[in-house]
């Protein structure tokens, strides 16, 4: 299915969960949904016979200044068709509910997401920094991260 | 937690719980990987795998580079065991973005240049998976034929193991002349060599029984955890973006895709992921032949862009490297600079189906499940 | 030694100092901590395995540092493994020495600038007594590192000890 046929589904079946539906971006157009009903359409996309989105490939933090987003690739190996999804929420209050229960691949991805750009994933069932140290302090990707100069007692700065 | 379990004796024993610690540095972890075990006794019950002790921050370097080409050695340093095939995966993301034409004979180069590279890594993940269960001489075995892989790239581009070779649009040197003699005795040999590593080791019987019926993983869970690549394939899931989401010129040559049988074991176990990269190498073999045959002449640089300056926009593309699915989502803000890009490492996926296999076998079949995983740590952790 | 060697009847004489028979079978025994943390693991790995043969050179791999003369620290080292690394220095019994291979575990390497995770260097946690430059560095320069870090060894004086 293209891109427009599955976000005619998606509108007929969730209507004003699309926030917004960005098909002017290329070359990989994309919808924004509402964060409260992530995980009702990820379930309907995983679920639907011909959707059947079975694989998660990628799931990416995005700090967009003032707002974070999270992007979700995912593919279909039945069908052979690839969809965009991306979840926008405000930088002082990051929480995105988790689609770990979805696609278990998600749930690495999600602790990334977190580390890299503290993003609060609601009911994950083990969110802890993944790359960082557990006592690192800040999240380094975001547009203003700062350095530390020393961490443990070791320079960080060349 | 205690429990109580009586010997065959008939006396009753008490065990209890304990936690140790595999890594970050021990032998059989293939680099820095922390494993956190449970056991009871020899049965581990639990893993926690702890990871990051090379996070080498890829993602802010490439959002500091001022030209994408920049960003290559880093992507290079990521994957270092298999380089040209996530130069490749990033080149096709980065030339979607821009939506550039390369020239065909680009293309067959890469597809070249990226099947000797999967012949290499595959090289190293089955010497050293031999390492881990015990068996040091088939690792001699094949270094010795990937060292002649690395005369043949450093022939071409002047490195051994990071070359910055693919750039987005073309490639960094032509092939030299003695290219494709050299290749050629290569291949006349390797088959050579293919099937004395099998004598040596895929059919060994004590390599077997290390291997046989440890860590089987079902088809199923593999597609919901996000595996890719041999893990996949070696639980019988017949997907190969090769062949399956053609990227570069890989529609053009015959080729099989190589699935798991469950020959001597159950489908989906460690022996299955190890002979899908032992039968891959055949496979990688026949797409090189062809594309020799076939090899285009023409520039290999007249399509690299002066000023890379994208349109405002965003792109994922995917290839397969040895471990996988490697995939690039770029985003660009129409500034010479990446705005952001991130990496889906197969390996970084694989890796988190470990605890979800290794429940309940031996500590010492977890060096067998870690090896035939097949993980980089540098990209795992980037 | 070589001085003094055949220059007896019987063959079964050899006479040399303390320090140049300790020096001699420390230099032509290094045995090395078998861990890797980056790319330039996989190189050492080639100079282990058959075409470099690090192993004619008394360099075996053993796993566990308490039976280890030489650590090589090949790759980037970063905040989270230095601890780890400074540990595991501390548990080889002296006399120790490290090979830092490659430009990360020299300076920082391409990390140098924005790495924020990347130890700037390993001498900053345990001192280094050869540096083998490149990124990576090709197997033959970590054995000519490897041939300094011997020189080095045939110096050393139990008597007066060197800086």
């Amino acid at each position: 299915m293209t891109f427009q046929e599955i976000t005619e589904n998606l509108k007929q079946k969730f209507g004003t969960a699309i926030v917004e539906v960005k098909e002017t971006v290329q070359p990989d157009p994309y919808i924004i949904v509402d964060p409260n009903s992530l995980k009702e359409i990820s379930k309907y996309l995983r679920d639907e016979e011909i959707l059947t989105f079975d694989f998660l490939n990628c799931l990416s933090g995005l700090d967009l200044k003032g707002k974070l987003a999270v992007v979700y690739h995912i593919s279909s190996m039945k069908h052979k068709h690839s969809f965009v999804l991306r979840v926008e929420v405000p930088t002082d209050a990051p929480t995105v509910p988790s689609i770990e229960s979805i696609w278990k691949s998600a749930n690495w991805h999600e602790r990334e997401a977190f580390d890299m750009y503290g993003i609060i994933f609601s009911d994950h069932p083990d969110l802890r920094r993944i790359l960082m140290p557990y006592d690192w302090e800040g999240h380094p990707l975001r547009k203003d991260y700062q350095v530390p100069e020393f961490y443990n007692g070791m320079k960080v700065t060349y | 937690m205690e429990t109580i379990t009586k010997t065959s004796h008939g006396r009753t024993l008490r065990t209890e719980e304990m936690v140790i610690n595999m890594g970050p540095q021990h032998p059989s972890t293939h680099g820095v990987l922390r494993l956190e075990l449970v056991v009871d006794g020899e049965i581990v019950i639990d893993v926690i795998p702890h990871i990051g002790y090379l996070h080498r921050c890829f993602e802010k370097h490439s959002e500091q580079m001022t030209n994408y080409q920049q960003v290559i050695p880093y992507v290079d340093r990521m994957d270092y065991v298999a380089s040209m095939n996530s130069e490749l995966s990033f080149a096709i993301a980065a030339e979607k973005l821009l939506k550039i034409q390369i020239p065909e004979r680009v293309d067959y180069i890469r597809v070249i240049m990226c099947e000797l590279q999967r012949i290499a890594s595959h090289l190293i993940a089955i010497g050293t998976y031999g390492i881990d269960i015990g068996a040091f001489t088939p690792f001699l075995f094949c270094f010795r034929d990937r060292e002649r892989i690395l005369d043949l790239f450093e022939m071409t581009c002047g490195a051994r193991l990071l070359y910055n070779y693919i750039w987005i649009g073309g490639l960094s040197h032509d092939l030299p002349q003695q290219f494709i003699p050299t290749l050629k005795e290569f291949i006349v040999d390797f088959r050579k060599n293919i099937k004395e590593l099998n004598d040596l080791l895929s059919f060994n019987h004590i390599f077997i029984k290390r291997t046989a019926n440890i860590g089987v993983l079902p088809a199923d869970v593999a597609i919901n955890y996000g595996c890719s690549g041999p893990m996949l394939r070696g639980s019988g899931v017949k997907w190969d973006l090769r062949k399956d989401e053609p990227y570069s010129v890989y529609n053009k040559f015959d080729f099989e895709v190589c699935v798991g049988k469950g020959e001597v074991g159950t489908l989906g176990d460690c022996w299955d992921r190890y002979i899908v990269r032992v039968d891959e190498m055949e496979q990688s073999l026949r797409i090189i032949e062809q594309a020799i045959q076939t090899l285009p002449e023409g520039n290999v640089q007249s399509a690299v862009p002066k000023r890379i300056r994208p349109n405002p926009g965003e792109a994922y593309a995917r290839a397969e490297s040895p471990r996988g699915e490697l995939g690039f989502y770029i985003m660009s803000d129409g500034t010479g600079t990446p705005y952001r890009i991130k990496a889906r490492s197969p390996a970084f996926v694989n890796l988190s189906i470990i605890s979800e296999i290794s429940r309940g076998c031996m500590i010492a079949d977890l060096c067998a499940i870690t090896g035939s995983v097949d993980i980089v740590l540098g990209e795992v952790d980037r | 030694m070589g001085l003094l060697d055949k220059q007896f009847e019987d063959g079964n004489i050899v006479i040399t100092s303390l320090d140049n028979l300790m020096n001699w079978a420390r230099l032509s025994s290094l045995w090395q901590m078998q861990f890797g943390l980056a790319c330039c693991a996989i190189e050492m790995m080639a100079a282990s395995a058959s075409n470099f043969d690090m192993m004619r050179f008394g360099v075996i791999p053993r796993a566990t540092p308490r039976q280890c003369d030489v650590m090589i620290v090949s790759g980037t080292v970063t905040l989270k493994m230095a601890s780890r690394i400074k540990r595991l220095y501390d548990q080889m019994s002296e006399p120790r020495y490290v090979i830092s291979m490659g430009s990360c575990s020299n300076c920082g390497g391409p990390y140098w600038e924005h790495g924020y995770h990347v130890l700037k260097g390993v001498d900053r946690i345990i001192p280094v007594d050869v540096y083998v430059p490149g990124c990576p560095p090709r197997p033959e320069a970590l054995l000519e590192g490897l041939i300094k870090l011997q020189e080095k060894v045939r110096n050393y004086s139990s008597v007066k000890s060197v800086a």
